[in-house]
């Protein structure tokens, strides 16, 4: 089947088998392999893309209902060298280690602050209560995610 | 790696449409709502449709409305939507409860009311939820819509009322004055599905209880609907007491089974202690509230 779908704010048409999971759809169809496909068992949050600007696991979630939909992925925070304020808190508090949760966990912090630009510790451990890291422990991406928070908001108010 | 087999794919453009979909291609179509049981059933072969009518555009199915004494919620309406509901917060802050511990923010974003309850997996929240209220759900079929309570929607363990051919639209939920509704649930990790979870609702007049309802999860190979508990507390003042006592038959009336979340004696151990705790959060919530 064809289906029709903005990824990254491009419109892209493919053909594609009718089971072919969003995650798959992104990363062998259109080669976007930021987005990383981790438990296939919507568990751990690595796929995590925005769909429509809402967070949702691109492992449970078939390309087929994305036809005539908006989905972003890890491909599209840096623009032009500049990395997205959760790019640089990852990297300013060493919000990882071997990187395998970051493109799920950075889509996730973003769509939190998208929502909710001053969000508390225990909202940020919420919001990424379906992601897993068996690096950090956690307080390295928090912290990374407040730092973003810290500087969006001094830049807006620039 | 997991990946559904091959299926033939349609998207419904209406309630209706979709309903012609499942009569025009027969019993091995299934409809998708937000796929977060049907596609990890269909990854592990469980279950093997051959064609998908998708649902999740029908805007229509998506709403929470107060309409002649009832809460109406469509069936496609998302988690996410329950939980930030101010209306359900009002009138059944159970959902609440139940909300934020129902898997996590991305699958809450995807996974809807109508699909969870027409999964009947003894072990998710909500059929607890909305078997505690005692709601009905409408099931629409080509011949018509009709009304059918929790008790004669869910047949067996992942078995329902919904025929060949016939959609799940709605669920409805009787609001009456002076409730007051509460979800406890115990579980190993964020996410998780429960070890046991207890849902349970009290209707008071006066200084007692005019009806009960509570409702097990993980409790048994379907939703366990706790009738001797809610016997019980019909008719008499709400007391600490009285909540144990209905724990207690709660847990008699289980029949959980040994598996990695626990044995059965700490499940029906749980099964009591979480009855006690969510009739007494409900009883609170029910003198709270005005009426």
């Amino acid at each position: 089947m064809e289906i029709t779908v903005t990824v990254n704010g491009e419109r892209v048409t493919r053909d594609i088998e009718p089971a072919l999971l969003l995650v798959h759809f992104l990363r062998d169809t259109l080669g976007l392999t930021g987005t990383h496909w981790g438990c296939d068992t919507s568990n751990c949050g690595a796929c995590v893309v925005h769909l429509d600007g809402r967070p949702v696991k691109s492992c449970t979630t078939l390309a087929a209902s994305c036809d005539g939909h908006e989905v972003r992925t890890i491909e599209s925070m840096e623009v032009d060298g500049r990395l997205d304020p959760v790019q640089q808190g990852f990297h300013e508090e060493h919000g990882l280690q071997c990187g395998f949760c970051t493109p799920g966990m950075i889509m996730t912090a973003r769509a939190l602050l998208d929502e909710n630009p001053d969000p508390s510790e225990a909202e940020i451990r919420t919001a990424i209560s379906g992601a897993i890291c068996r690096c950090t422990g956690y307080a390295n991406i928090v912290r990374a995610v407040r730092w973003a928070a810290e500087h969006e908001s001094a830049e807006a108010r620039r | 790696m997991q990946t559904p087999g091959p299926i033939q794919y349609e998207r419904a453009t209406s309630v209706q449409n979709a309903i012609e979909l499942l009569e025009k291609y027969g019993p091995e179509t299934r409809i998708l709502a937000g796929g977060h049981s049907l596609l990890p059933m269909m990854k592990l072969r469980l279950a093997n449709p051959e064609r998908l009518i998708d649902i999740n555009d029908l805007d229509e199915l998506s709403y929470i409305r107060e309409v002649d004494g009832e809460v109406r919620i469509g069936a496609m309406t998302r988690h996410r939507e329950l939980l930030e509901s101010e209306l359900l917060a009002r009138q059944f802050p159970i959902f609440i409860d139940a909300e934020q511990m129902i898997a996590d923010p991305p699958v809450r974003n995807r996974g809807t009311i109508g699909g969870s309850l027409a999964q009947a997996d003894a072990a998710e929240d909500l059929s607890a939820v909305c078997s505690a209220l005692k709601a009905s759900v409408v099931i629409v079929g080509s011949d018509g819509e009709r009304v059918v309570s929790m008790d004669d929607f869910h047949v067996g363990p992942f078995m329902t009322a919904i025929q060949d051919g016939q959609v799940l639209t709605e669920v409805r939920l009787p609001v009456r004055p002076r409730s007051g509704s509460a979800h406890e649930k115990v579980e190993r990790r964020a996410g998780d599905f429960a070890i046991v979870a207890v849902s349970a609702a009290l209707w008071l007049e006066g200084g007692s209880i005019a009806d009960a309802g509570v409702a097990l999860s993980a409790a048994g190979a379907t939703t366990i609907h706790a009738r001797r508990s809610e016997e019980l507390l019909r008719g008499k003042e709400p007391s600490e007491e009285l909540f144990a006592e209905a724990g207690g038959l709660a847990a008699e009336d289980c029949s959980p089974i040994a598996d990695g979340r626990g044995p059965v004696d700490y499940k029906r151990h749980l099964a009591g202690v979480l009855t006690r705790r969510a009739l007494s959060r409900a009883a609170e919530r029910a003198s709270n509230q005005e009426g």
